[in-house]
């Protein structure tokens, strides 16, 4: 279980505050207006920003002062998601092994991870080389290799034309059911929660709200986010 | 990139830079006794300032109409052109006086079109010579800052001025002088800065009571009158005109450009005309001014080149091993510290790496010999003193072209390196290496063509058998052997372009794509 427990983020004038629970294996859509604070809690689960106050809890145990690395999430950014100069399979293999000394046995995971994904037989080419569809995909496969249990995405998918984000979105779906991971997915869509997340939190005026049914939510928007979502 | 271990490196490398710098001042200090500057003294300091100003004066002055040629025409050979006002800074001094002397000296091309006119040889030597050869070496730097200065006008500013009718009187009272006025100040304090530390020229150009400078005078006090007391008067001297150039220059903000403008199109055409003839002379005479003397080298260097006594290759082989040493030190020193800094608002990285130019080669070198003389046969620290002086003089050099794309992969790819938790070594072999390769490689040609060619604290102590190439050349100028020293030079051109060439080509085979 994911708990964040009093906390409390600064960046500069602006300030968020969180304080709920979310089972493992859930899925949650975080939505709410640009700069409202989504990224800004993110950053702070992914352990970019050092909260002001509170904690940060994964199956009771405190990881609001462990390093980015250490921690048992893997963050899928906006952009820069794959290192340029690296081929897609160092790229991915940075998922087994942070140094790149991989084994056989590692390449072949690698390989397998990149088929799953859709990319068999692209391993050789540079990120540049390939379609902002398929760059997303890479940064997938490095994400199953991983294994981490916590998946906070922040937008990847922001880039993509609707056909494309939504299967990437069936791939995310099939990627994370099977390994039992916890996701937390930024979105502008509301549709994309719907499709994905059976739980949303609204993120606004300072405050991340508890996570809610994403459909009682969306069916009955509350103030803030009727006006987000241009209803009422 | 600045993980810890980083940071902690790029301190010690400040603290150990720090030291470097402070403890000759200190020997220096203990050796002084009482400070009272004789005449001696004065006209050396009155000489230093008088040909460090006319210097960055004439150089600014005569690179307004170039650089406003350049600006303004588009010609082939353009390109070179611009890239060859790069050149001087891998050229070694001794060189390029080598060439002024074949192209103005007595016996050069220029006197012999004066005779033919029935005119006397201008004489080279003295106060004019200095700032001949000063002008030589900085008149292309101040066109390229000038030249910027002229490309940061957007070309609706001219637009507008062409529809507003205005004549050229018009336009530069309203858009080219108020961006010299910004320019100007900045680019000649850079020229007196460099001018002041002056010693290779005034060795070779000047000297005699009435065109000494201050290092000059510190290498004569220790060299041939091994008056110690002179030599840390004169350091100390020396330092404090360097510290007060580099603390003023400092307080002068750089120019911060002149507005936006959408891009270069749409510019009016320049005049045409006479001043049209006006420009093309003004760039045949600048470019002539910076190629004739590197001619005159090849020229006269090409014929003995396959016939150099084995010294100078002894001498060739010495140089190159102290530039590639000194080479590896800059480099070593300078990325920690590239990196170091890249963090936002951080700044001693970067202070600690541009200390050095309130420093000379001189004052660094004298400091280091009086720490050594109990200690050790001073001759036998000449290499490895020039390798470090000379290391720590390319430093301000080599920290500048790496800061930027430092700090440009900092911002782009740190936080997916701490996500995945790369170590420090993977990080430097996969990240930092790869990213910055170009950069480094520049800034490692850099440092390798200026310690190549550098002729400054070597001459302190060298004997025989430390000779490096540029005294060699130096020493056979001196004892006029003019044809082995002109093959010589060459020799040293080639080896100082070609590392250059060598370094900066890995750098851009090795840079990620």
């Amino acid at each position: 279980m994911l708990r964040l427990e009093g906390l409390d983020l600064r960046q500069g004038t602006f300030g968020l505050r969180a304080e709920w629970d979310l089972q493992a294996g859930a899925r949650l859509a975080v939505i709410g207006p640009s700069g409202g604070g989504k990224s800004t809690l993110l950053s702070a689960l992914a352990g970019f920003l050092a909260p002001e106050a509170g904690r940060i809890l994964w199956h009771g145990q405190d990881i609001t002062a462990l390093a980015p690395g250490k921690r048992p999430v893997t963050m899928l950014f906006q952009d820069q998601n794959l290192f340029p100069h690296l081929t897609i399979a160092q790229n991915v293999g940075l998922g087994l092994n942070p140094s790149l000394r991989l084994t056989a046995a590692d390449h072949a995971r690698t390989e397998g991870a990149l088929e799953r994904t859709g990319l068999a037989g692209l391993g050789g080419r540079r990120p540049a080389q390939l379609s902002g569809g398929q760059q997303g995909r890479a940064a997938l496969a490095r994400a199953i290799l991983r294994d981490r249990p916590l998946l906070l995405l922040d937008e990847p998918f922001a880039a993509l034309g609707p056909a494309l984000k939504s299967e990437m979105l069936t791939l995310l779906e099939e990627i994370t059911v099977r390994a039992g991971t916890t996701v937390l997915m930024v979105t502008h869509d509301p549709r994309d929660a719907r499709r994905f997340a059976p739980l949303t939190s609204l993120v606004a005026d300072g405050l991340a709200h508890p996570p809610q049914p994403t459909a009682t939510l969306l069916d009955d928007p509350r103030p803030a986010l009727a006006a987000y979502l241009g209803k009422g | 990139m600045a993980g810890r271990a980083v940071t902690l490196i790029a301190a010690a490398l400040a603290a150990a830079i720090l030291l470097l710098l402070a403890a000759p001042l200190l020997a220096l200090g203990l050796r002084l006794g009482a400070f009272s500057l004789g005449p001696a003294d004065l006209a050396a300091i009155r000489f230093t300032v008088t040909q460090a100003a006319l210097s960055a004066l004439v150089s600014v002055l005569l690179a307004v109409p170039v650089a406003r040629a350049l600006a303004r025409r588009r010609f082939r050979g353009r390109e070179t052109l611009v890239t060859l006002l790069g050149a001087p800074f891998l050229l070694p001094t001794i060189v390029a006086v080598l060439g002024l002397i074949a192209v103005f000296g007595r016996a050069g091309w220029f006197s012999q079109i004066l005779a033919l006119a029935g005119l006397p040889p201008v004489p080279l030597y003295g106060l004019q010579g200095v700032v001949l050869a000063h002008v030589f070496f900085n008149l292309p730097l101040a066109v390229r800052l000038l030249l910027q200065g002229w490309q940061a006008i957007p070309a609706e500013r001219f637009r507008l001025a062409a529809s507003l009718g205005f004549g050229a009187r018009d336009l530069f009272r309203h858009i080219e002088w108020p961006m010299l006025r910004a320019v100007l100040p900045g680019a000649a304090l850079v020229i007196f800065t460099i001018c002041l530390s002056s010693f290779a020229v005034a060795l070779t150009m000047g000297g005699g009571p009435s065109a000494t400078t201050v290092e000059l005078a510190i290498y004569q006090a220790l060299r041939f009158e091994f008056d110690l007391p002179a030599a840390a008067r004169l350091a100390l001297v020396q330092f404090l005109l360097c510290a007060a150039a580099f603390a003023l220059a400092g307080r002068i903000a750089r120019p911060e450009g002149f507005g936006a403008g959408l891009g270069r199109t749409g510019a009016p055409p320049a005049p045409g005309g006479i001043v049209r003839v006006l420009d093309a002379v003004v760039i045949l005479l600048a470019a002539g001014f910076l190629l004739l003397p590197l001619a005159a080298v090849l020229l006269r260097g090409l014929p003995g080149l396959a016939s150099l006594p084995p010294q100078v290759w002894q001498a060739a082989l010495r140089s190159i091993v102290v530039a590639l040493c000194s080479t590896a030190l800059t480099m070593a020193v300078a990325l920690p510290l590239a990196l170091a800094a890249a963090r936002p608002g951080r700044v001693w990285p970067g202070l600690a790496a541009t200390l050095p130019l309130a420093s000379s080669s001189l004052v660094l070198g004298t400091g280091l010999f009086l720490i050594a003389l109990p200690l050790v046969r001073p001759a036998d620290l000449a290499l490895p003193v020039t390798m470090l002086v000379n290391a720590l003089l390319a430093l301000p050099f080599a920290f500048r072209i790496l800061a930027a794309d430092a700090r440009r992969l900092d911002e782009d790819h740190a936080r997916l390196a701490r996500s995945l938790d790369m170590p420090g070594l993977a990080r430097l072999r996969y990240l930092i290496l790869p990213r910055l390769a170009r950069p480094a490689g520049f800034a490692a040609g850099i440092a390798a063509a200026f310690s190549m060619g550098d002729l400054g604290v070597i001459a302190l102590f060298a004997t025989e058998r430390e000779l490096t190439l540029p005294l060699m050349v130096q020493q056979l100028m001196g004892s006029f052997r003019t044809q082995t020293a002109a093959s010589a030079a060459l020799l040293l051109v080639v080896l100082s372009f070609g590392l250059f060439w060598i370094f900066d080509r890995w750098g851009r085979h090795h840079a990620a794509a």
